[in-house]
C-alpha cells in the first residue's frame, strides 16, 4: 500500500488508554473538498468526545464507519483521495486495508510517557514529533499533559511538541516546595534544562499560561514565543472553581465544578469525572493544591501578574480564548499590548480541547510565524 | 505512575506502604509470615495465598504469626487496637470468623459506643470470601451480610485491584474496626493500579457502567458477572448501569437511589445466601424510598438457601451466573 494519493481516515487515539471509539456521526458528506485540518467525523470515547481531523487535503470519497458503531482504534473510518483516483482503486483501498494491530500501536512515537529527573523531582512528559521547532505545552491548576490529547500529536506533525505535568500534577512528583509560580516557573526551566532545551516556544492553559509569562520575564532566553490559552496572570478576577475543585471529595460534587471547564457541559463524562478523583485521591494531592490555590489564587483573586512584567519585552505572543470562559473572563486578553489575540465562539475554558482543530492551526501558524 | 498489577499485588502494596508511612501498622494472622514450624522464614509463601509475600524481610518484627486460635489472636488485635497501634488481622476465610465473634461484635464494635467516644479500635481483618474455589462448604461463604448487620463495624468488598488497595488503606486509616473481604477468585483479576498510595473513601459507589434502562446493583465478584450480564444485554437493546456498592456499610444510598428512580428497573446480585442478605436489604430500602419510580418488581439475584457445595458442577451453578442476571433484567422489563 504505497499509493500516496489514497489517505485512510482511522479511528485516533487520544492518549495510551484508548482502545476503541464510536463514530458518532459525519460532519461532511461524501464528495467534499477537505483542506488540512478540517473536521471530517465526530467521534466519541468513555472519556471524551472530539472530531477527526484531516491530515492531508483531497475529497473526501469514501465513508467506511457507520454512525453509532465503535471501532478498535486504528481501524479504517473513511478514505481521502484526489477526484483523478479511480472507484475501483478506492474500492480495492477500502477491501484491502489492514489496520494495523493495536499492540504495535502502542509502540509507535511515543505513545508511552517518559519521566524526567529533575531538581524538582520526577516529572512524566510525552515528546511527539521531530521538527526543528520546539513547542513546550504546560497545562493548568489540577490538569495534566493528557489534557492535550486532542493537541499533541496535531502539533508534531510540524515541531518537536513536549507535554509535562508539573510537579504536584498528574503522575509527576507531588512534593513542592514553597507552593508558588516561581517554584513552578523553576521546575519548568529545570525539565528544560535536564532535557538539554536551550529555548522553545512554549504553550500554557491557565496557571500554565501565567507559569509561561513569568518564564518569559525571569528567563528570556529561553523563550522564543508565548501562546496563551485563557491564561491566568493578566487581572485580578477569577471565579469559584479553584476553591471548588480543591474541595470537591466526590462525583457529585466534583462533575458541576469541572462542568465549568466547558461551554458543552455534555463533555463532561463519568470517566472524566472519575480520572480527576482518582488524581486527587493521590496522597500529597490535596495539600499541594491547596497550598497552591491560596499562593496563585487566595480570596478567589489573581495574587500574581507576570503579565504586567512583560511590558516593554514581550516576545512573540498570541492569546487564545474561549469566549464563554467561566474560570478567567477572556476580557483580560486586552491586558497584554501588544499580543495577538484570537476569541473563539462556542468554547470555555477548556477551548483547546473544545475547537481543537482551531487551537491546533492558530497554534500551528504562530510558531512558523515567530 | 499506573500499571497493571493483580488485586493480590494491590492488597500487598497497600500493606507495605501504610506499614511503611505508619509505625503503628502491624499485621498478624495464621502463616502470613510462612507457617508456624515452617522453617525458613524468609523466602515463605507469605500467607495461604501468598498476599503478604516479602512484607516479613521487609518489616522485621511486625508480622507476628499467629497459633491457629482465632479468638486469642483476633481478641489480641482488638486489644492492640484499643490501645493505639492498627494492626492488620488476616483471619484466613471470614468462615472461621464464628470462634472469635465476641471479640468482634461485642468487643470491637462496641468500644467507641461503650466508652462514651473515649476509646478506638482502629482494627482491620482481612479475610478470603466467596465460591469457585472448590474450597467446600466451610471455605467458601460470602458472610457480607452479618458483619452488616452490626452497628460499629463497617463492612469492604472491593471488586477490582484499584478499589481494593486504596480501599484497604482507608481500612487501614480509619478509626473504626472495618471487616475487608477479599474474593478469592479476583485475586489473580488486574487493573491499572497507581504506584502511588490512595485512600478511596467509604460510602462511595462506583458507577461501573451506565445505562439508562435498567439498574443492577452489586458488590465483590458479582460485579463482573453483572458487568457480562450488562454487555450480553447492551446486545439486545437494553442499556443496563451497573452500581458497585464497595462498601456494603456504610453503604452509599444515594448513588443507589439515583440509579433506581433514572431507569425504574432493579435488580440486586449478591453471592451471599438470599435470606436477610444485602440484595434483599438493598430491595427493600428502594421499595421504601422510591417505590413510584419503580416500574417493576425489584429482583433479586442470589445464591440458592444451601451451604456451597462440594461438587464442582453443583458449586458453579450455586453461584449467580450472568444468565441469570440476563433473565431476572428481562424478567423486571418485561412489566
Amino acid at each position: 500500500m504505497t499509493d500516496t494519493r489514497i489517505v485512510p481516515i482511522v479511528m485516533p487515539k487520544w492518549g495510551l488508554s484508548m482502545k476503541e471509539g464510536k463514530v458518532t456521526g459525519w460532519l461532511l458528506e461524501d464528495g467534499s473538498k477537505i483542506n488540512a485540518g478540517d473536521a471530517i467525523l465526530e467521534v466519541e470515547t468513555d472519556k471524551i468526545a472530539g472530531s477527526v481531523e484531516a491530515s492531508d487535503a483531497g475529497v473526501l470519497r469514501r465513508r467506511v464507519g457507520q454512525p453509532d458503531t465503535v471501532y478498535p482504534v486504528k481501524t479504517l473510518l473513511g478514505v481521502i483521495a484526489d477526484p483523478s483516483v479511480p472507484d475501483s482503486e478506492i474500492d480495492t483501498f477500502v477491501a484491502s486495508y489492514v489496520a494495523p494491530a493495536a499492540d504495535e500501536g502502542d509502540e509507535d512515537q511515543g505513545a508511552q510517557y517518559e519521566y524526567a529527573e529533575t531538581a524538582a523531582g520526577s516529572l512524566r512528559y510525552a515528546k511527539r514529533g521531530s521538527g526543528e521547532d520546539t513547542l513546550i505545552l504546560v497545562h493548568g491548576f489540577g490538569g495534566d499533559l493528557d489534557n492535550w490529547l486532542f493537541n499533541i500529536d496535531a502539533l508534531g506533525e510540524k515541531a518537536t511538541v513536549y507535554a509535562l505535568d508539573l510537579p504536584g500534577h498528574g503522575q509527576s512528583t507531588k512534593k513542592l516546595d514553597n507552593p508558588g509560580l516561581k517554584a513552578l516557573t523553576e521546575s519548568l526551566a529545570g525539565f528544560m534544562a535536564k532535557l538539554g532545551i536551550a529555548n522553545a516556544h512554549i504553550a500554557g492553559h491557565s496557571m500554565g499560561g501565567a507559569i509561561a509569562m513569568r518564564m518569559a520575564a525571569e528567563h528570556p532566553e529561553k523563550v522564543k514565543s508565548l501562546t496563551l490559552i485563557c491564561p491566568a496572570g493578566l487581572g485580578p478576577e477569577i471565579g469559584g472553581y479553584v476553591d471548588e475543585y480543591v474541595a470537591a471529595t466526590g462525583r457529585k460534587d466534583l462533575k458541576p465544578v469541572l462542568e465549568q471547564l466547558f461551554a458543552d457541559k455534555s463533555l463532561v463524562s463519568r470517566q472524566l469525572v472519575d480520572d480527576v478523583l482518582k488524581y486527587k485521591r493521590l496522597d500529597g494531592v490535596d495539600s499541594v493544591l491547596r497550598s497552591l490555590s491560596i499562593a496563585l489564587f487566595g480570596g478567589r483573586k489573581q495574587q500574581d501578574a507576570p503579565g504586567a512584567r512583560l511590558a516593554g519585552k514581550l516576545p512573540s505572543t498570541l492569546i487564545i480564548w474561549g469566549k464563554e470562559d467561566q474560570i478567567i473572563p477572556a476580557a483580560h486578553a486586552a491586558n497584554l499590548p501588544g499580543a495577538k489575540v484570537h476569541v473563539i465562539e462556542g468554547a470555555g475554558h477548556m477551548v483547546f480541547m473544545e475547537k481543537a482543530s482551531d487551537v491546533n492551526n492558530l497554534i500551528k501558524a504562530h510558531i512558523a510565524g515567530s | 505512575m499506573a500499571r497493571k498489577i493483580t488485586m493480590r499485588q494491590a492488597i500487598n502494596e497497600a500493606l507495605d506502604q501504610e506499614m511503611a508511612r505508619d509505625p503503628s501498622v502491624f499485621i498478624m494472622g495464621e502463616d502470613i509470615v510462612g507457617g508456624a514450624g515452617g522453617q525458613g522464614e524468609e523466602d515463605a509463601w507469605g500467607g495461604v495465598l501468598g498476599v503478604t509475600k516479602g512484607l516479613n524481610a521487609k518489616y522485621k518484627g511486625r508480622l507476628l504469626d499467629t497459633p491457629l486460635s482465632e479468638s486469642a489472636y483476633i481478641g489480641a488485635a482488638v486489644g492492640a487496637a484499643a490501645c493505639g497501634m492498627r494492626p492488620v488481622a488476616e483471619l484466613m476465610f471470614l468462615d472461621f470468623m464464628g470462634v472469635c465473634f465476641d471479640q468482634i461484635f461485642n468487643q470491637a464494635a462496641k468500644f467507641k459506643y461503650m466508652f462514651g467516644g473515649k476509646a478506638q479500635t482502629p482494627v482491620v481483618i482481612r479475610a478470603m470470601v466467596g465460591a469457585g474455589f472448590r474450597a467446600a462448604a466451610q471455605h467458601s461463604q460470602m458472610l457480607t451480610p452479618l458483619f452488616v448487620h452490626i452497628p460499629g463495624l463497617k463492612v469492604v468488598c472491593p471488586s477490582n485491584a484499584y478499589d481494593a488497595k486504596g480501599l484497604l488503606i482507608q481500612s487501614i486509616r480509619d478509626n473504626d474496626p472495618v471487616i475487608f473481604c477479599e474474593h478469592k477468585n479476583l485475586y489473580a483479576t488486574e487493573a491499572d493500579v497507581p504506584a502511588e498510595s490512595y485512600a478511596i473513601p467509604f460510602g462511595e459507589a462506583s458507577i461501573v457502567r451506565e445505562g439508562n434502562h435498567a439498574t443492577i446493583i452489586t458488590y465483590g465478584m458479582m460485579v463482573n458477572r453483572s458487568m457480562d450480564a450488562a454487555a450480553a444485554l447492551a446486545k439486545t437493546g437494553v442499556e443496563c448501569e451497573v452500581v458497585d456498592l464497595r462498601t456494603l456499610s456504610p453503604i452509599d444510598w444515594d448513588t443507589v437511589m439515583d440509579s433506581a428512580s433514572k431507569t425504574g428497573h432493579v435488580v440486586c446480585v449478591d453471592e451471599a445466601n438470599p435470606r436477610c442478605s444485602i440484595a434483599s436489604d438493598v430491595s427493600a430500602m428502594i421499595t421504601q424510598e422510591c417505590f413510584k419510580a419503580l416500574k417493576g418488581p425489584i429482583q433479586m439475584v442470589t445464591a440458592p438457601h444451601t451451604p456451597v457445595p462440594f461438587s464442582p458442577v453443583l458449586e458453579d451453578l450455586y453461584i449467580p451466573s450472568a444468565a441469570a442476571i440476563v433473565k431476572a433484567v428481562n424478567k423486571s422489563m418485561a412489566h
